[in-house]
Parts: structure tokens; sequence; C-alpha cells
């Protein structure tokens, strides 16, 4: 076995690990937080987050075409595209709710779900469409900016480029920016007290809808932050590009303990770690004998052992109701 | 203050509030009495705008709350603390007290706060900590703190003693008159009816969904029938 080499693609290995762990993390905080006040699996959320990569490349290929790409600072253009992107889903998984889930709020389980996957549907082909009519195709590429795809070579097993790192910060920011909104502000605690109690949250002058809207709007932002990241960091897109994203973000909120939000943070940074490690070492470590299209298998039956021992995830809720 | 009118309320099928009709005066402590499933805690639900009568109408100071959900309910100053407390378990101490102040946005809410743990020091000994770890006299303190910083008029009490030992339920029914001497009017719904008469100016005793006796706390307290049926007499 090569130990110098398998010690050296270590880091590059933690950092793909990390940047799919993020994308997975903003992913999962959209299907955790749904779950936390409603109960429920939005399964459209992986193509809210799809319109997200959607409309940031439309607005970079728009800009692109304008020749206007590279005439702004590629930061400032990328801000700006994360923020419509969020802005777009955000309100698209509002509007899904007030359409497809809200009238079915009084209704069986299952019926909300088989929305939910109906809307999923509807979704994939209202993007394909949309963009086959206006591009004649939908599988899309995001534009390159020369800032972005420099890289830095730290050793000879560890390059950086410039989106990796501007993907990570992102997300990093974001993550923290949640972790905050829900823990220090008055909306955020309002969030938390309606996703353990309705009818009590509604007790203290909680318009209660108002904040099941207000979470699909964050989780939908969240969505669609991470499909603008994914455009940028993996650069092919189509309509159905969210459905292994997005199956993988849900299990990794499962893993964290589905409703807990720190919990879909670090379950998406355990699954896309794994994922990386997998992918890298498992044919180095075998000898070849499994390759890296393993990796699924390998990280799913973790995930597998891991609630086995865990069943309500790594930070599921432990706190026991009192009478 | 409140004046509720012919109050019908059904649970499906099932007929739960027959018509009631009732009264509370501003500044009083008027007490519902009544066994399990007589109606009691489904009244309170229903001022509160948690559940929908299906006929009659309340009215709070003349205006009609017919229609209102229970969030713009408490805006007319009308708070509930729900039967088994119902707290926030997962949030903090002072998570669940600032709750409790969601509708305000004026400067007055810290001193509020403070008078809140004037009246239960033991919240503020606990205040970061997570509340479904407080015991059960506790967690009471924190229901009824957490409603006092909605600066009720009207404070609506589903069971307070349930679960307590004696020692507590005395304190929380002193503290329940306290807040009342503040000028706040109560509506106390009560098993503990021996207790809830001591400190009520005047009482109603629900039987199956309707108004059985009604009239001052101390001719309850002396009414044979209620002696028999709610004050544990032979």
């Amino acid at each position: 076995m090569d130990f110098p080499l398998l010690i050296g693609i270590f880091p590059q290995v933690l950092l793909d690990g990390l940047i799919l762990g993020f994308m997975y993390a903003l992913i999962a905080l959209g299907y955790t937080m749904v779950y936390g006040v409603l109960e429920f699996i939005n399964f459209a959320h992986s193509e809210i987050f799809v319109v997200g990569a959607f409309v940031g490349v439309e607005i970079l290929l728009t800009l692109q075409a304008a020749g206007l790409l590279e005439i702004f600072s590629p930061f400032l253009v990328l801000l700006v595209v994360l923020l419509l992107g969020m802005l777009a889903s955000g309100l698209l998984a509002v509007t899904v709710e007030r359409v497809a889930y809200r009238p079915l709020r009084g209704a069986p389980r299952l019926i909300p779900l088989i929305s939910a996957i109906g809307v999923s549907f509807f979704l994939q082909d209202a993007v394909r469409l949309v963009e086959s009519i206006w591009r004649n195709a939908f599988n899309l590429v995001y534009p390159t900016m020369d800032t972005l795809n420099i890289r830095y070579s730290f050793t000879e097993t560890l390059d950086v480029s410039v989106k990796s790192l501007v993907v990570i910060v992102a997300s990093l920011l974001m993550l923290w920016g949640l972790h905050a909104l829900v823990n220090r502000t008055k909306i955020g605690k309002a969030i938390r007290a309606v996703a353990e109690d309705q009818a009590t949250a509604s007790l203290m002058g909680i318009n209660v809808n108002r904040m099941i809207s207000l979470t699909f709007l964050i989780g939908g932002a969240m969505g669609g932050a991470a499909g603008v990241l994914f455009g940028v960091q993996y650069s092919l897109i189509n309509p159905y590009t969210g459905f292994i994203p997005g199956l993988k973000a849900f299990t990794a909120a499962v893993l964290g303990g589905i409703g807990n939000i720190p919990g879909a943070m670090l379950g998406g940074l355990v699954l896309g770690l794994l994922e990386a490690f997998a992918a890298s070492y498992l044919s180095l470590l075998t000898g070849g004998a499994f390759g890296a299209e393993y990796k699924d298998i390998f990280a799913f039956s973790i995930l597998i052992l891991i609630l086995i021992f865990r069943p309500k995830g790594l930070l599921g809720e432990v706190v026991r109701e009192r009478a | 203050m409140l004046d509720v009118r012919d109050l019908h309320v059904y649970y499906g099928e099932i007929h739960a509030l027959k018509g009631i009709s009732f009264r509370v005066a501003q500044g009083e402590i008027v007490t519902l009495l009544g066994n399990n499933g007589a109606g009691k805690t489904t009244t309170l639900k229903t001022l509160s705008g948690l559940l929908a009568p299906r006929r009659g109408d309340v009215l709070l100071n003349g205006a009609s709350l017919a229609g209102a959900p229970p969030h713009g309910i408490v805006l007319k100053g009308i708070t509930h603390v729900p039967e088994g407390r119902r707290i926030f378990n997962r949030l903090t101490v002072l998570e669940n007290i600032e709750m409790g102040a969601y509708t305000r946005s004026d400067r007055g809410i810290a001193e509020d706060m403070e008078r809140v743990f004037a009246i239960f020091p033991r919240l503020k000994e606990r205040r970061a900590q997570v509340a479904g770890t407080l015991s059960g006299g506790e967690q009471q303190m924190l229901a009824i703190g957490r409603a006092l910083m909605a600066k009720p008029r009207l404070l609506l009490l589903d069971e307070p003693s349930m679960g307590l030992a004696p020692v507590l339920v005395e304190q929380i029914f002193e503290t329940v008159q306290a807040i009342n001497r503040q000028g706040v009017t109560i509506l106390l719904v009560e098993q503990n009816a021996a207790m809830a008469l001591s400190i009520a100016g005047r009482g109603y005793v629900l039987e199956t969904g309707e108004i059985a006796l009604s009239g001052a706390a101390a001719d309850l307290a002396g009414n044979p029938e209620v002696r028999r049926a709610y004050l544990g007499e032979a």
C-alpha cells in the first residue's frame, strides 16, 4: 500500500468532502425545518434547489451574452446571483406550500406527501419546458469566470480553486446566519415554538401560518443558495439534477435527526465526508477490488449502522416530555 | 368584561357545550368547576380561539370575538394558560418567557420580565435551562409567568394545580390572587374545587356541557350538592 499517497491526498479529499457536505447541509436544512413545523417531508425540495441553480445560470448566461460578465467583480456577481437564486427559491417554496400543502393540512399524512411528489414532477418538467422554449436546451453549463478558476497549489496533491473557497465561505456564512436567526431572533424562536407546539404557540399570539410560510421561505432560500453553489462548483445542471443531491440531503437530515437544525448541518457534513473519502480511498485501500463507484454503498452502509444504534439520528431529540 | 352567550361547541358529532352563558366582570376571579369531561377546558379553548363555537357568541367589553384566530385574541387582551402547562420543552426558560411577550415590542418588556422573576425567583435561577428539564411546579410557574408577559387583561387558567404537591398548589393559588390584585381579571378552571372557591369571588358549576349551578363562591362552598359532588363530602 502506498502510504505517502494515502496521506498525501488526504487534504484534497477532506476539502472535496467539505464542499459536498456543505451542499448537502444547505439542502438538508429545508427538509428538516419543514419537517420540524409540519412533520411532513417536502419531496419537492430537490426541485426548489434546482430552480435556484437555474435562476443562477440564467442570470450568468444573460450577463455573459451582454458581455458584462467579466466587467464586474466576480465576487459581486456571485453575491447578486446567490441572493436572487435564494429569493426565487424561497418565494417558490412559499408558493408551493400555499397552493399544494396548506389546503391539505387536515388530510391524512400520505396525501400531502403525494402532493409533494406531484409538485416535484411538475417543477422538473416546468423547468425543462421553459428552458427548452427559451434556450432550446435544458442541459446548461454555468459560465466560467476566470478569477474563480484560478487554482492555488499548496502541495503536490492539494490545489484549491477560488470557487471552492467561495463555496465554502458562502456556505459557512449561511449556516452561521441561519443558526443565529433561529436561536437569537424573536422570529427564529417563534419558529421553534411553532415546531414544538402549534396550538400553544398561537396562544402566545404567534401567527402559526405566517411562521410556516417563513419556514418555507428560509428553507427554500437555503436550497436555492445550494443550487447556485452547486452550479458554480460542478458546472453542469439539468432539470433532474436535484434528485440525487435531494435524496442525499434528505438522508443527511435523517442522519442528523430530522427536525433538528444543527443535526441537518452535521448530517450533511458527515455524509459529504463519508462519500468523498469512500470515493478516493476505497479502491486504494482494497487494491482496486472496490472502486469509487461503491462510494454510495459504503456511505449508506455507515448511515444504516449509525441509525441502527441511534434511530433518532446523531442529534435527535432526547428531551423527555413531562406530563 | 367577558360576556359568554349561549355557547354551543361540538367535537365532530359530540355536543360538548350545550349552550352555556356566563359573565366575568372586570377585576373578578371567577371559577369554573366540574368533573372531567364537563366542558371546562372546552370552554377555555373556545374563549381563546382554539375551538370555534357552532352557535353563540363571546363578547369582550361588548365586542364579539367570533371568528378571531387565537393569535388575534391574544392581542385583544385574553391570555390562556392551557391545561398541562404546555411550556416549550426545547426552548430555554428565558425563551419561553420571551415568547409570552411575542405580541409586544414596547420598552416595558425587560421590566415585566423582572416582575415575573420577582414573582417566581426560581425561574430567574433557571432562566438559561432548557424548560423541559424543569420540575412540574416550576413548569407551572413558567406557564403563568409566560402568560403574564403578554400583559393580559383577562387570564384564563386551566387546572394550574394539576399534578402539583399541596404546598406548591397553595403557592400557585397565592400567586394567582396576587396577580388578580394587580388588576388582572381571572377565569379559573379547577378540579380542586375547595382551593378554587377559596380564592374566587364567584363560580359556575359545569355538568355535561351545561351550567348546573352558579353563585357567589361562599354560597357554592356551602351548597350541599357542591359539597357532596366536588368537595368530597359524603
